[in-house]
């Protein structure tokens, strides 16, 4: 397996920041429509990191209009221009399913507070 | 020349030139040997063979190893043959690398496909399950009836029936190459091939 990462080294993006289940990010992805490109913002909590090497994929969910959404994004893919880290959340799971089930008061993530 | 032996190496994905991302098996193609060339006169048909892999001379039986000599090669693990149509400009001993494929052209694999052991005929041939209730007694995943009666009094040949599944030589055609890597003899193909890791594949360029 190391050696398939090896020789997909090229199509590893060096620029993603350290992020895992619970924290809040900013995915600014592109988005190509007939020849202009514009930049789109999709903001929410990370559910589960997924895989390894260029296959790893992260899940977002946020809440639109009432509605719970969740996006799948490749780690590596060109269409993501850059992901920003909102907030480092507290949890105790790599994977917080646990939170689909929660709304309104119940759905927050204890912040981590860096000592400063 | 258009082919060569190559090993399976694993999966991945892969994002294209536009962005878009494609499962990608990525294959160890060559560097190949040619072993022998067999003509028309000499073996009635017309075929090149090729070794993949050196191998210690020591765990090669004498007769191979005579045969490696004689064509003036490295010992070699694995020896496949191509039939081709014209194999007047093929020398012996020649070598055979990837550098004849590019990005975006069609090849067919050939490998072997991962064994299954023995199945059911649900998994081997794609049968329907019956009924998992209604009345169903002791037979979920059977085959059903398998003939007719007093006339022919017996099973056609070939019906499908359980056995042995997988283990089979399966060729892929028309699979697009999406990157070659001259200097590793790396090439990805998209999709997915026969067999397990590490198995041995035939590659060749599909005729425009």
């Amino acid at each position: 397996m190391n050696k398939l990462n090896d020789l997909h080294s090229d199509q590893m993006k060096t620029d993603r920041p350290d992020f895992h289940a619970g924290d809040t990010l900013d995915v600014h992805q592109r988005i190509v429509e007939g020849n202009k490109e514009r930049i789109q913002i999709f903001t929410g909590v990370v559910i589960q990191v997924k895989g390894t090497g260029v296959g790893k994929t992260f899940t977002i969910r946020k809440i639109s209009n009432g509605i719970g959404v969740e996006r799948i994004f490749p780690l590596n893919s060109p269409f993501i221009d850059k992901i920003v880290r909102v907030k480092e959340g507290k949890v105790r799971q790599a994977r917080i399913y646990y939170f689909r089930q929660r709304r309104g008061k119940s759905a927050r993530i204890q912040e981590v507070r860096k000592r400063k | 020349m258009n082919f060569i032996l190559g090993k399976k190496l694993g999966m991945a994905s892969f994002f294209g030139p536009a962005g878009r991302a494609f499962p990608v098996t990525i294959v160890q193609a060559g560097p190949c040997k040619v072993v022998q060339v067999k003509t028309i006169e000499k073996d009635k048909y017309e075929a090149v063979q090729i070794g993949f892999e050196d191998q210690k001379e020591h765990r090669v039986n004498k007769p191979l190893t005579g045969h490696f000599k004689k064509a003036g090669v490295e010992t070699k693990k694995h020896l496949r043959e191509f039939r081709c149509s014209d194999s007047s400009g093929i020398e012996v001993g020649s070598e055979i690398n990837v550098t004849m494929f590019h990005e975006g052209d069609n090849i067919a694999v050939t490998g072997t496909s991962k064994g299954k052991g023995f199945q059911g005929v649900v998994k081997r041939w794609g049968m329907h399950l019956q009924g998992a209730s209604h009345g169903t007694h002791e037979s979920h995943r059977g085959p059903g009836s398998i003939g007719m009666c007093a006339w022919p009094s017996r099973v056609w040949k070939g019906k499908r029936m359980p056995g042995r599944m997988g283990n089979d030589t399966v060729t892929i055609k028309n699979i697009e190459i999406l990157k070659v890597i001259p200097e590793q003899n790396i090439l990805f193909i998209k999709g997915s091939l026969p067999g397990a890791k590490n198995g041995i594949l035939k590659i060749r360029k599909m005729e425009a």
